[in-house]
């Protein structure tokens, strides 16, 4: 074979790393290079430096050490049985890209994740080695997530998290069975006790820094997972109530959801139709329901329908809202906080709104109309002074006033 | 400008600003004009290159305020939103920010109203700015040019310079000066906009005139691997181009190495995902539900290369109610030539350690993970092949449909690739073989080696091999005993 260029490199392990849904940059220390030797800060908010035509943010150079795997995991198009063309590059050509990359501002930094090769021991120390080479020897201060691997020593999964600002480990899939079926060689138990050691490491390390002001910041921006969603049979109650263990049991920052997409060389035993990509963007804002507006998991599990998936055509808050009309119509003069949550169409941001302007004046129709996007959605869930929705909220077909037309074009496509 | 003594009634002041963005030169004026009562429909704000003309007549000195002057208030939330809206490029934003600050002398918490116009409006500026801010962070693009003056400093990278070109919408440029110096503040960089210049030598930030998009410099020979990497983290198969267009509108595509790449990636994608999925995915229909079917349908089936090779399916053959399926790999050139499974010289081997198991080869349901023969011709010969994982993955629908119907307790798995046809994940014959292994189906399977492998051993090494595969069908015997 002949050697391979930088180039083809980046192509193939680019390629491989797509699958992974997280590039956010955001939520960690403040950081920048006043004082250093080297390049690059980090100011809090995230930066999304381009977008793919898949809509989504490229902020992180996010590539795979190797795609070479010994794990065969049906999903995944590194596994060991797929016929994808394979490459590696050298910590030192990951350091001189991400270098390069930074300095003529393309990205954030650097999200770097590998498959296993050898064992991984070796490929955990592989991955920290380029962190280490990037903080050490060019006083990078830019972001770097590293993703763990369950497997190895915690000693070196430690390491990996006093140089990045994130760390995350993948559990792939909502279920146990899914995992055991699709992705063999991983062990459900095994990766729950690496998050749990991580979480404890946050932990001890936060508490370290309260009491001796230089101890070492250890992932400040946290950790987080990723699920994917539409492998198995799992249903979005199942995955939501997943998440939300997650969330309390590891303290993680963000699940990140990935629809299934079909993959190159797929595995037989995939379904291998993906499922509608607006089941992934249903799972983000019911993860948002519960991370900003105060659902209970169980509340939204109430908004699943009859087979445990949230509806498709309208989202999961109007789905709760229809479900519990007796809940509807609030005063937006007179509800609290958190009545206003539940509210479809009014977003933490028009909440706070609401609550400032109504100290002012009695809110009218007209009002509220100015601090939201749509009032029509709104409409029928709230009392202003000069409007009560009478038997709005009652009827019948409101799902069907209320759902977004679905557009003609695709008729014809 | 000097100080009008005597404020008059009905003047109409104009004030000139120096810079589009001063906004200390903004509120010193304001502050003058709300203590001498000037209303805000009684001036005019001109910036620099703005139609100052228009108000060639009105007033320009400032009216001084009178002793003793009520201090002006404006609370900090106003403050902060006008540092940042002034920078907007709305000629009319100083007037409004004026109205504001006027209003704000009586009614001071006004700026909790969010239903004000005036508020409002405020904020949509501040917005508007702060996402112009935003982008400037993330698309820019700096350059490389190599300065013959400046040889090697003391970082090593002294004769580099970075050199970016932007068109921001506002005047943001010096409000931003700040961020890129945080972040690259070991690096020669200069910024060049249509509105000014920035340069930074690692210690000192310039200022310098407008500029035009040749001052920068064209390309970069590291744009080939940023748009390689562009191209490559695109998934085709999530198509979503509105969500791109929403944060990266047209406007910004100019002065971006990667755009140009867009036009094509999304013409391509359609055709590449469903290419994709035409190669990967196995339309199966419903599953046959006789063997009848199942028959029938191996013989259409294309769903993997072995398909169209020049051979014939192989069903499996056996009692519909056999208590024991004995799963092997493929069909051989025997097997292929007969259309029947194990007839060939494993199946002779096979039979004969049957026999001295005591299992009635024709009481079992007898079949193979792979349907089709899988060869290479060399001349007259056609030379067995081993099926692919994904071959055998693919084929899984077929003996899973027998099982379905066969339902059988026991199933003999021989060789890895009948296991991992069982599986679904390549095991080790020699660890695997001797214990059962539960499915999901209630049935267990056992797992030994294929007779073919036997055939191709000799001497003592055939012998061993022999007897650990009548150990197996001995235990296999003794479970079916025990099962039925």
């Amino acid at each position: 074979m002949t050697l391979q260029t930088v180039l083809q490199k980046l192509e193939i392990l680019a390629d491989a790393a797509k699958y992974d849904a997280s590039c956010a940059s955001s939520g960690t220390a403040k950081k920048n290079s006043l004082g250093g030797k080297g390049i690059g800060s980090t100011e809090g908010m995230g930066i999304c430096h381009a977008y793919a035509p898949d809509g989504r943010c490229i902020s992180l150079l996010k590539i795979l050490l190797t795609n070479h795997c010994v794990f065969d995991c049906h999903y995944c198009v590194n596994r060991k049985s797929s016929n994808v063309a394979r490459a590696r590059f050298t910590p030192q050509e990951v350091v001189d890209l991400t270098l390069a990359f930074y300095r003529r501002n393309y990205i954030e930094g650097l999200f770097l994740s590998s498959g296993i090769v050898k064992n991984s021991n070796h490929t955990m120390e592989q991955i920290v080695e380029v962190a280490r080479i990037l903080r050490e020897e060019h006083d990078f201060r830019g972001y770097i997530h590293l993703k763990t691997i369950p497997e190895a020593d915690a000693e070196i999964v430690h390491q990996a998290g006093l140089y990045a600002d994130r760390v995350s480990i993948n559990v792939e899939l909502p279920t146990d069975s899914g995992l055991t079926r699709l992705a063999p060689d991983k062990d459900a138990r095994q990766m729950e006790g690496a998050m749990g050691k991580v979480k404890e490491d946050l932990v001890e390390a936060k508490d370290a820094r309260k009491r001796f002001r230089h101890a070492p910041r250890f992932a400040p921006a946290g950790q987080s997972t990723q699920m994917i969603v539409g492998a198995d049979a799992a249903t979005d109650a199942d995955i939501v109530g997943k998440a939300s263990r997650l969330y309390d049991n590891f303290r993680l920052r963000r699940v990140y959801y990935s629809a299934f997409s079909p993959i190159p060389d797929a595995s037989a035993v995939l379904p291998l139709k993906r499922p509608p990509l607006i089941r992934e963007h249903r799972l983000y804002q019911s993860d948002w329901l519960m991370r900003f507006y105060g659902y209970k998991p169980s509340d939204v599990m109430h908004a699943t329908e009859a087979d445990g998936n949230l509806p498709l055509d309208i989202d999961p808050k109007l789905a709760w809202a229809l479900k519990f009309r007796e809940a509807f119509p609030v005063d937006v003069n007179r509800a609290t906080k958190e009545q206003l949550l539940r509210v479809p169409g009014l977003g933490v941001k028009a909440v706070g709104k609401i609550l400032a302007s109504r100290r002012h004046r009695g809110l009218r129709l007209d009002d509220v109309s100015l601090l939201t996007q749509s009032i029509t959605k709104v409409r029928p869930f709230i009392c202003t002074i000069d409007w009560r929705p009478i038997t709005l909220t009652d009827r019948a077909d409101l799902r069907s006033l209320l759902a977004p037309k679905t557009e003609q074009l695709e008729l014809f496509v | 400008m000097t100080a009008l003594q005597h404020v008059k009634l009905g003047t109409y002041y104009v004030v000139q600003l120096p810079d589009a963005d001063d906004f200390d030169f903004w509120r010193e004026r304001a502050r003058a004009f709300v203590q001498c009562d000037v209303p805000p429909d009684r001036i005019a704000w001109a910036e620099p290159g703005g139609s100052g003309d228009l108000f060639a007549h009105g007033e320009r000195r400032m009216p001084v305020p009178p002793k003793g002057a009520r201090p002006v208030r404006a609370n900090r939330r106003f403050v902060q939103l006008a540092r940042n809206a002034i920078l907007h490029s709305d000629p009319e934003r100083f007037a409004l920010l004026y109205r504001l600050l006027w209003r704000l002398q009586g009614k001071p918490r006004m700026m909790e109203d969010k239903a004000d116009p005036d508020v409002r409006k405020l904020e949509e500026l501040d917005k508007s700015v702060r996402r112009d801010s935003h982008k400037m962070h993330a698309f820019v693009r700096f350059r490389l040019v190599e300065s013959p003056d400046r040889s090697g400093g003391e970082d090593g990278e002294g004769g580099e310079h970075y050199v970016a070109w932007f068109e921001p919408e506002h005047h943001i440029l010096r409000a931003n000066a700040g961020f890129f110096m945080r972040r690259f503040s070991n690096m020669r960089w200069s910024i060049l906009t249509p509105r000014g210049s920035l340069h930074w030598d690692g210690e000192t930030m310039a200022e310098g005139p407008p500029a035009e998009r040749h001052d920068a410099p064209q390309g970069d020979p590291m744009e080939d691997l940023w748009r390689t990497y562009y191209a490559s983290i695109f998934n085709p198969a999530r198509l979503k181009i509105g969500a791109m267009l929403k944060e990266m509108p047209k406007k910004y595509w100019k002065n971006m190495p990667e755009a140009t790449l867009i036009p094509e990636l999304v013409a391509g994608a359609q055709k590449r995902e469903s290419a994709m999925v035409e190669k990967g995915t196995l339309e199966f229909e419903e599953r046959p539900d006789t063997l009848a079917a199942i028959d029938k349908a191996i013989h259409a089936c294309r769903k993997c290369p072995i398909g169209s090779l020049d051979n014939q399916a192989v069903m499996g053959e056996g009692p519909q109610d056999a208590a024991l399926m004995i799963v092997g790999e493929q069909p051989g050139d025997q097997e292929d030539l007969a259309g029947r499974p194990f007839v060939g010289p494993a199946g002779k081997l096979l039979e004969h350690h049957l026999d001295r198991a005591g299992i009635d080869r024709k009481a079992a349901y007898v079949t193979n993970t792979v349907k089709h023969f899988k060869y290479v011709q060399r001349g007259k010969r056609r030379l067995h092949q081993n099926p692919g994982a994904k071959e055998i993955d693919t084929c899984r629908w077929w003996i899973e449909s027998e099982r379905a119907i066969v339902q059988p307790k026991l199933i003999l798995a021989m060789g890895a690739s009948a296991a991992r046809g069982m599986l679904g994940k390549t095991v080790s014959i020699s660890k695997a073989r001797g214990t059962p292994i539960p499915l999901e189906d209630g049935s267990e399977l056992w797992i030994t080696s294929h007779p073919s492998y036997l055939l191709r051993l000799d001497g003592p090494a055939r012998e061993e091999q022999e007897r650990l595969f009548d150990a197996d069908l001995a235990a296999v015997k003794e479970r079916l005993e025990e099962l039925a």
